[in-house]
């Protein structure tokens, strides 16, 4: 699809490879790696450590810790090409379009300011207000995402704050210059369980309301079930699984999607044992030939071994694999 | 003392001296392991769980009550190899060093270690692995207690690892246990409402949106508890009495234990927070 041509879709990455030159040549940390974001959609992406998910993240928003950069590709954002501009101009398009969430709330808030500074210098680089009228904006969304007596709290220095509040701030920080995409990277990752749900919620439920999109990183598949609408798995540096959360997470195609779901410990059963996968995630340095899943993989074959399969499906879900589990056939209506 | 417990803990307390002030980091905890089951410990940051596991594992002597052992006799020592083999490991595998090892891998190693291994302390053991070398691990120590009969104590904040590896199951929040209970019952009729709110905050995978409106509240500093029962704040069900006085952890008929003062009285489980899908 062509975000050119399609209004709906905000955002558009075209076979991005992200390269970090060592001395022994680059390696590649991703590669291939192609998704849309509709406007209003939420996309999650799942998949265990090294495999890319943050990464993509980063890209996306233009964080990339050098030496890392994307080395081919291209990522369109509301019909502009954004992998190429300058620090200044991602600068800006980063506070204003796009807002970004990280695990550790410290990472986005001053410490040497209030809250409530914090919010309204944002919407003053960002939106056309007076300062009354932002400080006014700034109680508003403290209320919104759920901060008691908002008035007074916005006085408050972040460390004057629990952890699961100052979450709630960062999110009010990435969303009050009214940002068409938000990239959250393992936002309640670092909160106990009870504060995680609520957060989430907070953080769905103004995206909704507003429409903006959502880049969700996590590990945690329980997460991206209840939050996404679509989610992409990915393995070694590429997408395994891409394609609407229910197909994915309840008839996964790909034999690691497969692995995956089966090796989460359910809260609703008692099996007498998990499916393992057996092994490790290769190492960015030692990437196996073919696909890089296959020395892991049940079903492999010669031709696992030798070529790189090519996400493919004539549904609604992509799977990147030779001998992906088949798709139930549909009943006729 | 039950014959058959590998370990009695007995009004167990450890607090600590901060800011002037006392912290009941665990406070008044009893419980049992029968030998060659796994008893876990559950609950958010700040219960008291890892404190409680470092005094039982004797990393941690400033204590208050009593740890009661009873070791079976007869364990033997075995050699490298066999504990490397149990493990699931190649016995080649004794000639590398720590760093040529996965995460995983070292986990294992630390299982292997813990020597014949007839009681082990597992604090949050898998929470820094990815969910298939989770899976990994957890299914060892579960064959480990089939097999060789081990019997573990183990910490963890994530219910559905403690629902997998467990026996009985102790749910704490600021320093107290505030239900004991088999798995199977404590999955299947959560009375404790903090325990409910746990089970209900829990994502859940491939069920859709999720069903139920997330309880509100935070947990609490441990420097300034709440009076009484210290989940009071947070309660649906909090009456006059929760305000004023701490519950104690009364036994039920079915070997649950709960600590709350609603439950008590009543004659069959009941749901103070919203069910999950």
């Amino acid at each position: 699809m062509n975000s050119e041509m399609n209004p709906d879709i905000l955002l558009d990455v075209r076979r991005l490879r992200v390269e970090i030159p060592t001395r022994h040549g680059a390696l590649t940390a991703l590669d291939d790696v192609s998704f849309e974001i509709a406007r209003g959609e939420i996309l999650g992406f799942v998949g265990e450590s090294g495999a890319g998910k943050s990464l993509t993240g980063m890209a996306v928003i233009g964080l990339l810790d050098a030496p890392a950069h994307v080395a081919r590709g291209e990522i369109w954002f509301g019909g502009q090409r954004i992998d190429q501009l300058d620090a200044a101009a991602m600068r800006a398009l980063r506070g204003r379009r796009i807002g970004a969430i990280f695990q550790d709330p410290l990472v986005s808030l001053n410490p040497l300011l209030t809250v409530g500074e914090q919010l309204v210098e944002t919407m003053l680089t960002h939106l056309p207000l007076s300062r009354g009228e932002a400080r006014e904006r700034a109680v508003e969304w403290l209320k919104r995402v759920g901060i008691p007596s908002p008035a007074q709290r916005v006085e408050a220095y972040p460390h004057q704050f629990s952890g699961g509040m100052r979450q709630r701030i960062v999110i009010a920080l990435a969303l009050c210059a009214e940002p068409d995409l938000v990239v959250a990277d393992e936002p309640t990752t670092a909160l106990d369980v009870s504060v995680q749900a609520q957060v989430l919620e907070l953080l769905r439920a103004l995206c909704r309301e507003r429409g903006t999109s959502v880049l969700l990183v996590t590990h945690d598949m329980g997460v991206i079930s209840e939050n996404a609408d679509r989610v992409a798995v990915m393995y070694a540096g590429r997408i395994a699984e891409i394609g609407p959360v229910d197909p994915v997470v309840n008839r996964p195609r790909h034999p690691y999607t497969h692995g995956l779901m089966g090796s989460i410990p359910p809260i609703d059963a008692s099996p007498a044992w998990l499916r393992q996968i057996d092994g490790a995630m290769p190492r960015l340095a030692a990437r196996p030939s073919g696909c890089a899943f296959h020395p892991r993989c049940a079903s492999a074959s010669a031709r696992c071994r030798a070529e790189l399969p090519l996400a493919a499906g004539n549904g609604a879900v992509q799977v990147a694999c030779w001998h992906p589990h088949q798709p139930p056939v549909l009943e006729a209506a | 003392m039950n014959a058959h417990n590998y370990l009695a803990v007995e009004d167990l307390s450890r607090h600590f001296q901060a800011h002037g002030r006392t912290v009941r980091s665990v406070d008044g905890v009893s419980f049992a392991i029968p030998a060659g089951s796994t008893f876990s410990l559950v609950g958010e940051s700040g219960c008291g769980k890892t404190t409680l596991a470092r005094v039982i594992a004797g990393l941690d002597r400033a204590r208050t009550g009593a740890l009661r052992f009873t070791r079976p006799a007869g364990a033997i020592g075995a050699r490298v190899d066999e504990l490397l083999g149990r493990v699931g490991l190649a016995a080649a595998d004794g000639a590398k060093f720590p760093h040529e090892f996965s995460g995983g891998q070292r986990q294992r190693i630390a299982i292997a270690l813990a020597g014949e291994p007839s009681f082990l302390v597992c604090d949050e053991p898998t929470s820094a692995l990815d969910v298939s070398v989770q899976a990994q691990i957890l299914n060892l120590l579960k064959r480990l207690e089939q097999e060789e009969g081990l019997t573990s104590l183990f910490i963890s904040h994530n219910l559905a690892v403690v629902r997998f590896v467990s026996t009985r199951i102790g749910v704490m929040y600021l320093g107290r246990l505030v239900e004991v209970a088999d798995t199977e019952a404590l999955f299947a009729a959560p009375r404790h409402p903090y325990t409910q709110l746990l089970l209900a905050a829990i994502p859940r995978v491939g069920q859709g949106r999720r069903a139920a409106g997330v309880p509100a509240g935070e947990l609490p500093s441990p420097l300034a508890p709440p009076p009484g029962c210290a989940f009071h704040p947070r309660c649906p069900a909090a009456a006059e009495i929760c305000r004023r006085e701490a519950p104690r952890l009364s036994t039920l008929r079915d070997e649950a234990a709960v600590a709350c003062h609603a439950v008590g009285g009543a004659a069959q489980p009941v749901r103070f927070m919203p069910r999950a899908a």
